[in-house]
């Protein structure tokens, strides 16, 4: 596999959110709003690209028998890590996410590629694979965010176009499962085809 | 087996202690810095604004800064919480002599639904009725019979935000005795 399909493999092929079905807590809990989705997205894609890198220089070394306690140890750093930034660094992104970046450590995602890549790929091809699943989690999660932000506060990142409160079981968990529900056909439908 | 475990926690554990160590003192300073730019957000432009100081009301402690323009107070920025829909909803709230809010600002909400009540920072609605809300407006919101208007599907953020503001007004109230002397 070529370097550049390694990243935009994630974006239609192996895209996380509609294809591969995973990471469904934080993509239905976090996409109220376009700019949450985008960062909740580039929180993720900062863990998944780390972890990959750490898994695959440690995988050859570490016995079958606790390569997932290992994994979840090194997910779980990089998330306090991120998190720890994210609090000194930009606060008001972490007092918008900051209840869902701890549990980016169960992720599927995260422990997915490292089961499904990084423990048997070399350290850039990791890297590479941690960046295309990331940007197309992080691109999923922006559209959802965007139609549900449009639906249910007549937004987009912010921007107000229409007065008034919007549809609210758009903004609501409900809303999440039927934008993500019609998304996943629509995606699978127009784009997948190939 | 048992080696490699403690190998890579020692590691991480090692990784974690210095981002902890590095990161402290911005994260504190952020804390102080939100803080300091809330206070100032609540009072009238232009006061003096004193150090840290705290009150004991009914078994409760506040922490409250007192605003005074040529040594004549004219107000209080008061820290208060209560309980949101996920967690403490904590706020800087400015309150003038008189009893009107002059405004208020939230330091913390990060257990409110994002979306919902996490709007108690950013609806427009709800965020500007705070600023001169009048000292003989009943701090409630209107479902409860009182004046202020809740946010759309998030009525129990509403809630604690106006109780919130509600424990402020008496903490300035109970100090305002200060301001005319």
């Amino acid at each position: 596999m070529s370097k550049l399909s390694l990243i935009t493999k994630g974006f239609i092929k192996d895209n996380p959110t509609f294809v591969l079905v995973l990471g469904m807590c934080p993509t239905l809990a976090t996409t109220t709003s376009a700019m949450n989705g985008l960062e909740m997205g580039l929180a993720t894609m900062f863990v998944l690209i780390l972890s990959n890198i750490a898994i695959s220089l440690v995988a050859p070394v570490v016995p079958d028998k606790v390569h997932i306690p290992v994994y979840i140890v090194v997910i779980a750093t990089f998330v306090t890590v991120l998190q720890l930034l994210m609090q000194a660094f930009v606060p008001s992104v972490y007092s918008t996410l900051g209840l869902f970046i701890p549990l980016i450590v169960v992720n599927c995602i995260v422990l997915g590629r490292a089961e499904a890549y990084a423990n048997k790929h070399g350290v850039l091809d990791s890297a590479l694979d941690g960046l295309g699943i990331g940007l197309g989690f992080t691109l999923s999660l922006t559209v959802i965010g965007i139609v549900r932000e449009i639906l249910g506060s007549g937004s987009v990142f912010g921007w107000k176009f229409l007065p008034g409160d919007g549809i609210l079981a758009f903004v609501m968990a409900p809303g999440a499962f039927m934008v993500l529900g019609y998304l996943m056909v629509l995606f699978n439908k127009y784009l997948k085809k190939e | 087996m048992v080696l490699c475990l403690t190998a890579v926690c020692l590691v991480c554990a090692a990784v974690l202690g210095c981002v902890y160590a590095v990161t402290f003192q911005p994260i504190k300073d952020a804390a102080a810095k939100a803080q300091m730019e809330a206070i100032g957000k609540v009072l009238p432009e232009g006061v003096e604004i004193s150090g840290e100081q705290s009150v004991e009301i009914d078994g409760t402690q506040y922490s409250y800064y007192v605003a005074s323009a040529d040594s004549v107070t004219v107000g209080y920025a008061v820290k208060v919480s209560a309980g949101g829909f996920g967690g403490p909803v904590e706020l800087m709230a400015g309150v003038l002599c008189d009893g009107t809010i002059f405004n208020t600002s939230v330091l913390h909400a990060d257990g409110e639904t994002p979306g919902l009540g996490a709007k108690c920072t950013t609806d427009p609605a709800f965020v500007s009725q705070w600023s001169g809300f009048a000292a003989d407006k009943k701090l409630a919101v209107t479902k409860d019979g009182g004046d202020v208007d809740a946010i759309t599907a998030a009525t129990i953020t509403s809630r604690a935000y106006t109780k919130a503001v509600a424990a402020a007004r008496s903490v300035a109230l109970y100090l305002g005795g200060q301001c005319n002397e």
